[in-house]
């Protein structure tokens, strides 16, 4: 275990135009730990996710350290694009929220899931195969369905093969935004246990966007909140969660229906 | 000046002068897809333009044309484009494959091996081969620039997936010289191999798409495969009916509609070449009764 945190943020700002998105926005995360990004939409948690991820260029405030696996620290901006863009098909992964962005619809689960491995320079069939199933179970998904494609997937199945094809060159970091989303109740708690359980296995470090609090106390350490482009309040997610000190918090919180 | 300014070959000299810097450029980084002007040809898109305009460029008053289609030097394309030449720069043409000097060809390589003193022209209708996979430009591109070939295999796995072996069978994808992933254009694959170390230049023309491409002289050309499942080039299994050469690809020639059918040699040349040095059709006692 390393002290030293995983991904360092400090005052991202992005400005569309003369319109705000996300302004002095800093983070620190670290090995292992899981940090939701809540707040109502439009308040700026999906661009402060795709500048973390080097997705767009902050307007201001462009430091992004990230400790590399060898140990040594890298500036995302300043680090060239072919190995920014290695860093993001193997040390992390992307999930979106609409899973026809992050596979291929077109290409079967189990190549779905392969390609990153031969992106990275895998060429037996067999091993590919042979990964890319082990996976499918892991996330839930029927050996039978590995030829089928995504398509003819329902989109509990979408995600999960979306999340698999993510985790399968053992990502260090991972950001999702809002994975539950569009997902019936009983489809959301059973990706929510399948996620928390493998960030666990695999101690992942991980950024979830969600407007559900109720998601963000299930798997978060962490929770920031974000309103009007701003962070207004960040801490553990307990403390966070059961005694906001911001108004806005707390009308959040008090917002969700009794269970 | 208003009349276009041509004497030699179609073209006026600006033109060729553009195509030949693409042309260098091609050669100069093998497998590379570089941009050009292309012009409006007397034909459509699809029946050569491409192939045509580097035919053109790269045409001197010396050279012998030879223009194939499928492998054939008798069907309409590879006729009409033979008589273009004839007309617009008085060029002697052939069908010969060892006689020419510039062979523009459509779907073949030669069977024929060729020399360092010829120029192998393709017609290329798609010469992006990540081009089904990923409709972007803007990333094609910056996949091929940073070699990011990953989706290559993607669709070879899929191949393998759906059908138990590569079943691609044509425009085969190939890495020219271990950097660029390349169309080859739509040859069979039992002519990719040919590809590779080959003594003559290999210019590629694509004139809808704009691009032309080339692999050089001796250049290692290797079809992208995996550990388990090699690229293995296809041929039917079975010899020539005319020529009975058992190393040719072959075309199947339907016969009748009582499911008789024959395999002859899709390079007419080579064919009528055996032909003429006495190799005949196999005896009828040794060939196999067609199944019907």
């Amino acid at each position: 275990m390393n002290d030293e945190p995983l991904l360092i943020a400090e005052g991202l700002t992005k400005y569309y135009g003369r319109r705000l998105g996300c302004r002095d926005a800093s983070l620190e995360l670290y090995e292992g730990e899981v940090m939701a990004v809540v707040g109502e939409s439009g308040s700026g948690k999906t661009t402060l996710l795709q500048m973390l991820s080097t997705q767009i260029e902050p307007s201001a405030g462009r430091v992004l350290l990230y400790r590399m696996r060898d140990g040594s620290v890298q500036d995302l901006w300043t680090m060239s694009e072919p190995a920014r863009r290695f860093l993001l098909r193997t040390d992390w992964g992307y999930v979106h929220q609409d899973p026809q962005l992050g596979l291929r619809m077109g290409v079967s689960a189990g190549g779905n899931v392969g390609e990153r491995l031969m992106a990275v320079g895998q060429r037996h069939y067999g091993d590919i195969r042979a990964t890319a199933a082990d996976w499918l179970s892991r996330v839930e998904i029927p050996r039978s369905r590995i030829d089928n494609t995504p398509r003819t997937y329902s989109g509990g199945m979408r995600q999960r093969l979306q999340i698999a094809r993510n985790l399968v060159t053992a990502p260090r970091l991972i950001f999702m935004d809002e994975p539950t989303g569009g997902l019936d109740v009983s489809v959301q708690a059973r990706l929510l246990d399948l996620l928390r359980r493998i960030v666990a296995e695999m101690r992942i470090a991980a950024i979830i966007v969600t407007h559900d609090l109720a998601v963000a106390r299930l798997l978060s350490n962490r929770i920031m909140v974000m309103k009007d482009g701003q962070v207004i309040e960040a801490g553990l997610t307990d403390q966070v969660l059961d005694d906001p000190h911001q108004p806005y918090t707390q009308l959040l919180v008090s917002s969700i229906l009794p269970a | 000046m208003t009349a276009p300014v041509y004497n030699f070959a179609y073209l006026d000299e600006q033109t060729k002068r553009m195509i030949r810097r693409a042309i260098l450029k091609a050669i100069a980084i093998p497998g590379y897809q570089v941009p050009f002007a292309s012009r409006e040809m007397p034909m459509p898109y699809g029946w050569g333009t491409g192939g045509v305009q580097v035919t053109a460029a790269i045409l001197g008053p010396q050279d012998v044309l030879k223009v194939i289609d499928q492998g054939s030097d008798d069907t309409t394309n590879a006729v009409s484009i033979r008589k273009f030449f004839t007309r617009t720069a008085g060029v002697r043409t052939t069908t010969a494959t060892l006689e020419a000097t510039v062979i523009q060809t459509r779907h073949r390589v030669p069977e024929a091996a060729l020399s360092a003193d010829q120029v192998l022209v393709y017609q290329v209708p798609i010469p992006e081969p990540l081009r089904f996979l990923e409709p972007r430009e803007t990333e094609t591109r910056r996949m091929h620039a940073l070699s990011e070939y990953g989706l290559m295999h993607v669709k070879l796995y899929e191949d393998i997936a759906r059908h138990g072996h590569i079943a691609t069978a044509y425009a085969y994808p190939v890495q020219v010289a271990s950097r660029y992933v390349m169309d080859p254009s739509p040859i069979p694959k039992f002519d990719n191999p040919k590809l590779s170390n080959c003594p003559a230049l290999q210019l590629f023309g694509a004139g809808r798409e704009k691009r032309i491409y080339a692999i050089p002289p001796y250049t290692r050309v290797t079809s992208l495969d995996f550990d388990d499942h090699p690229f293995e080039p296809y041929r039917h299994d079975a010899s020539c009916e005319l020529c009975a050469a058992t190393d040719s690809y072959l075309d199947e020639v339907i016969t009748d509609d009582q499911g008789n059918r024959m395999f002859v040699c899709s390079d007419t040349d080579y064919c009528e070449h055996r032909r003429a040095l006495g190799h005949g059709p196999i005896a009828a006692t040794q060939k196999e009764p067609a199944d019907g």
